[in-house]
């Protein structure tokens, strides 16, 4: 049987081409048809440092990074050493010995990657000696790759042809090295090729694109991983008339000054993660308080505090619904695959037009670096939303009932003051009980406007056990749901990225379950308790790591669940 | 408010420097409004919060667009909205604690920019809407309820401090001198850039300073306030060095430079790009 799926990571020290290589590698075989997904993790600093990256290459949709290593190749010793546990029994570990030496064994290659390139005339083709011999474990054709390699290269430069020549010469020599050892994956099946065109991005970037499909006027934001890709991402493309972008000095003032575009009538957002979410609390409740509409995106790393700022973690879930005092719940939406980001980015703006308020777009930062194929989304076609702006004439009541009402823009008619103090109708502090019960009733009641939050579920009415990640955990928790479902284990499956409000039908599905299993990368349990206040039978499945959860992890522990309740004559 | 409004309870205390601040902000604002033929609606008042941000709900003429924020952004909220738009009128009204104390960190960053907003800061050298603390202004050794063995540090000086981190228009007034004040006021809403409009606004019930700064010649007080002389040549950066670093309060427009361009000039002129891209031509850079 030929091989469906194949991962393959490179480790080796900032700077040595660990992460050209694993995204030139998906970057071809994304050419050729197959499905990709990268997945990273580098050490906070500028150069050097331990770091690695991996490929997962298949003939199906990609769910998760992969469990085991097909191949690792190390580029160094510190490499080897850290990441061997890591290979398949039938992996292969691919090592340069230009670098270092290891004891001969029965999986293990090496090749001096560099002395090799050299031979091609062009130091630089190291990735591409690796690639090469790749290719030749799982017997894919070099043409692939050449491919990949012209289009590449061919820049318009005069140094094209002689890079795209000695690359090629690089591919055949870490082909014929990878030959001579006699090692073996196993054929890989021909891609399957998905229908319709296909993109080839990353988390932060579909958002970026996303928010900007659905209008985006104003980005201010500050520098804080895993989110300053999107805040380069603005600089670069949020520009022209009617448009501002720009690096603040701080959250901050990030959040004030989008209030203020906001306020001004402009589509407006900021992107940071956890530390720069924090100083931003006072200004989402002024945004909630005086109903102007905003998006804040939190890609999440490990927290609390500084925390770790390049590692992945779910645990921004409660302040994200929560983030500052007083009465008020935000909106939240959150991606659970690079596809749904971009979706995400539209609807996290289309949401605050509608009920005038702040949303916030929580992504991760496993998501937000790694690059996957998505189908090319119409940008032209997503539903563009906008506000209802008031028209009439002055002397307008800006804040009146209980329900929201058109919101007049600065330079049209009927002034008022947006007040983060209690206001009575046209926006004037007041401290009078009938007015805070009013204002507070309004401004939850316009979260019933975002009513049409989607879900997916499958084998809910079998059951009385679901499955239900949120977020970036969904992708293995399917693959685990799916493995589950062929071994007949009886679970349901149910997600949604609006976690807030959540749609309505989901909630009366999972109420009726005897038991929801939620995956989630957190200590607290944080989503679990959530959906117990919501009267739902919930128990959180954890991890806290700073890494994403296995396949096989979630399989077994799952089937605990199951089995312990089956044992207690819950299940049958 | 154009009529008294019975649920806004707010009042400034009987002889507050607010009166005459308000007094000077609607006579150069309507001048301004008339000036420039634009609609009221096209001015937006950003107030910090304390008692001189109670100034967005407490004008009595025609109503421009206002925003009453959170303490100490209202520059903040302010670059928002002028970015935003820019064809608005932006004006600041806060106190010495929002604006010197809270929010000093959002002072350079926008003389940086020089962003096209006027701020009339109300100087009292108080915390007075929470009942008489320190503020960054208070002098050293005042006893105040937060410094109940005298203030330990010494005041900031905010005419320095605007210079040097390029507030592009610096004037300093007093609240009584109303028809001066209101002539500054316009003319810092004309300047294109970063205009700073400081005021001493005395507090009657915790920093009573009207008679140091005017003076009293029964009781051989020398005034602290002075007028700038005529001669003083406002776009003359070393003049302005000399007048800020003398001793005492000085009165009327003490720098000036239009030679800088605004925030949202340096926005469209540093891109030249005159179309977005669209964002299917933004996708075909990702298409495998």
């Amino acid at each position: 049987m030929k091989k469906k799926d194949f991962v393959v990571r490179f480790a080796g020290e900032g700077g040595q081409g660990v992460v050209t290589s694993a995204e030139g590698l998906a970057q071809a075989m994304a050419q050729s048809g197959y499905n990709v997904q990268t997945f990273s993790t580098f050490p906070s600093q500028i150069r050097g440092g331990p770091t690695w990256t991996q490929t997962r290459i298949s003939t199906s949709e990609v769910l998760s990074p992969g469990d085991e290593l097909d191949v690792l190749v190390a580029f160094n010793e510190y490499a080897y050493a850290n990441h061997k546990e890591e290979v398949a029994d039938d992996g292969v570990i691919v090592f340069n010995n230009g670098e270092f030496e290891i004891e001969e064994s029965e999986n293990v290659l090496g090749m001096d990657f560099d002395k090799l390139a050299k031979q091609t005339g062009n130091n630089r083709a190291a990735n591409f000696v690796v690639m090469g011999a790749l290719a030749r474990l799982v017997d894919l054709p070099l043409s692939v790759l050449e491919e990949f390699n012209r289009q590449r290269y061919t820049r318009g430069r005069p140094s094209d042809e002689q890079i795209i020549s000695s690359n090629n010469m690089a591919l055949s020599l870490g082909s014929e090295e990878a030959d001579k050892s006699g090692f073996s994956l196993g054929e890989l099946a021909d891609p399957i090729k998905p229908e319709g065109d296909q993109v080839l991005i990353n988390g932060n970037i579909a958002v970026s694109l996303g928010a900007t499909a659905a209008g985006l006027d104003v980005f201010v934001g500050y520098p804080i991983s895993p989110a300053t890709p999107i805040l380069l991402w603005m600089e670069q493309n949020l520009v022209g008339p009617g448009k501002f972008v720009y690096q603040s000095t701080s959250e901050i003032e990030s959040i004030t000054s989008i209030v203020g575009a906001g306020f001004a009538g402009k589509k407006a957002m900021t992107s940071t993660a956890g530390p720069g979410f924090s100083l931003m609390g006072e200004g989402l409740g002024l945004a909630w308080m005086a109903e102007i509409p905003l998006v804040v995106v939190d890609v999440q790393r490990g927290g609390p505090s500084t925390g770790l700022p390049t590692k992945t973690e779910q645990s921004d879930l409660m302040t994200a619904l929560y983030p500052g005092h007083g009465d008020m719940k935000l909106p939240v939406i959150a991606p659970g695959t690079v596809e749904e980001c971009f979706y995400a980015g539209v609807m996290a703006v289309n949401w605050a037009e509608r009920y005038q308020g702040p949303v916030v777009l929580l992504s991760e930062h496993a998501m937000s670096e790694r690059r996957q194929n998505i189908p090319r989304p119409d940008a032209n076609n997503v539903g563009v939303e906008i506000r209802k702006s008031y028209e009439g004439s002055n002397g307008y009541l800006r804040y009146d009932g209980f329900e929201l009402s058109p919101m007049p823009i600065p330079g049209g008619p009927g002034s008022y003051i947006a007040n983060g103090s209690e206001h009575d109708a046209m926006g004037d502090t007041t401290h009078l009980p009938s007015r805070h019960v009013q204002m507070t009733e309004r401004r939850f009641s316009k979260l019933n406007l975002l009513n049409d939050g989607t879900f997916e579920e499958d084998n809910n009415k079998n059951t009385n056990i679901a499955i239900v990640p949120w977020g970036g955990s969904k992708g293995p928790a399917l693959a685990a749901y799916n493995a589950l479902r062929e071994e007949n284990v009886d679970v349901g499956w149910c997600y949604t990225m609006y976690l807030h409000p959540m749609p309505e039908k989901m909630l009366e599905v999972l109420k009726s379950k005897e038991l929801v299993i939620v995956p989630e990368l957190n200590y607290m349990g944080q989503f679990s308790s959530v959906l117990r206040s919501e009267g739902i039978k919930a128990v959180s499945i954890t991890k806290y790591t700073g890494l994403p959860f296995k396949e096989s992890e979630l399989i077994e522990r799952i089937r605990k669940i199951v089995e312990s309740l089956v044992i207690k004559g819950v299940m049958a | 408010m154009t009529i008294k409004n019975p649920e806004y309870d707010f009042k400034w205390c009987p002889g507050c420097g607010d009166f005459g601040v308000r007094r000077a902000l609607e006579v150069a604002l309507d001048r301004h409004i008339v000036e420039n033929e634009q609609p009221v609606e096209n001015s937006v008042v950003v107030a910090g919060i304390g008692c001189s941000g109670n100034m967005v709900h407490m004008l009595e003429k025609e109503q421009p667009f206002g925003i009453h924020g959170i303490h100490g952004r209202s520059l903040p909220l302010a670059m928002g909205i002028k970015m935003g738009n820019p064809d608005l009128n932006v004006i600041i009204v806060a106190g010495d604690g929002d604006f010197l104390g809270i929010g000093a960190e959002h002072i350079g960053p926008q003389g940086m920019r020089n962003l096209d907003v006027t701020a009339v800061v109300m100087d009292n050298g108080v915390y007075g809407l929470t009942k008489g603390q320190s503020s960054p202004t208070t002098d050293l050794g005042v006893v105040t309820s937060s410094t109940p063995y005298g203030k330990m540090e010494e005041k900031l000086h905010p005419l320095r401090s605007y210079l040097t981190m390029g507030v592009s228009f610096i004037a300093s007034t007093i609240s009584t001198k109303v028809k001066d004040m209101t002539d500054i006021m316009y003319e810092a809403m004309n300047h294109p850039g970063f205009s700073i409009v400081h005021v001493q606004s005395p507090c009657t019930e915790y920093n009573n300073t009207f008679e140091a700064l005017k003076g009293n010649v029964k009781k051989g007080i020398q005034p602290l306030a002075y007028d700038i002389p005529e001669g003083h040549d406002s776009s003359d950066a070393e003049a302005a060095q000399e007048i800020v670093n003398a001793d005492g309060i000085p009165l009327g427009i003490i720098y000036r430079d239009t030679s800088r361009p605004t925030f949202d000039k340096r926005l469209s002129d540093t891109t030249g790009i005159k179309e977005m891209k669209s964002v299917e031509s933004l996708l075909d850079g990702f298409t495998i």
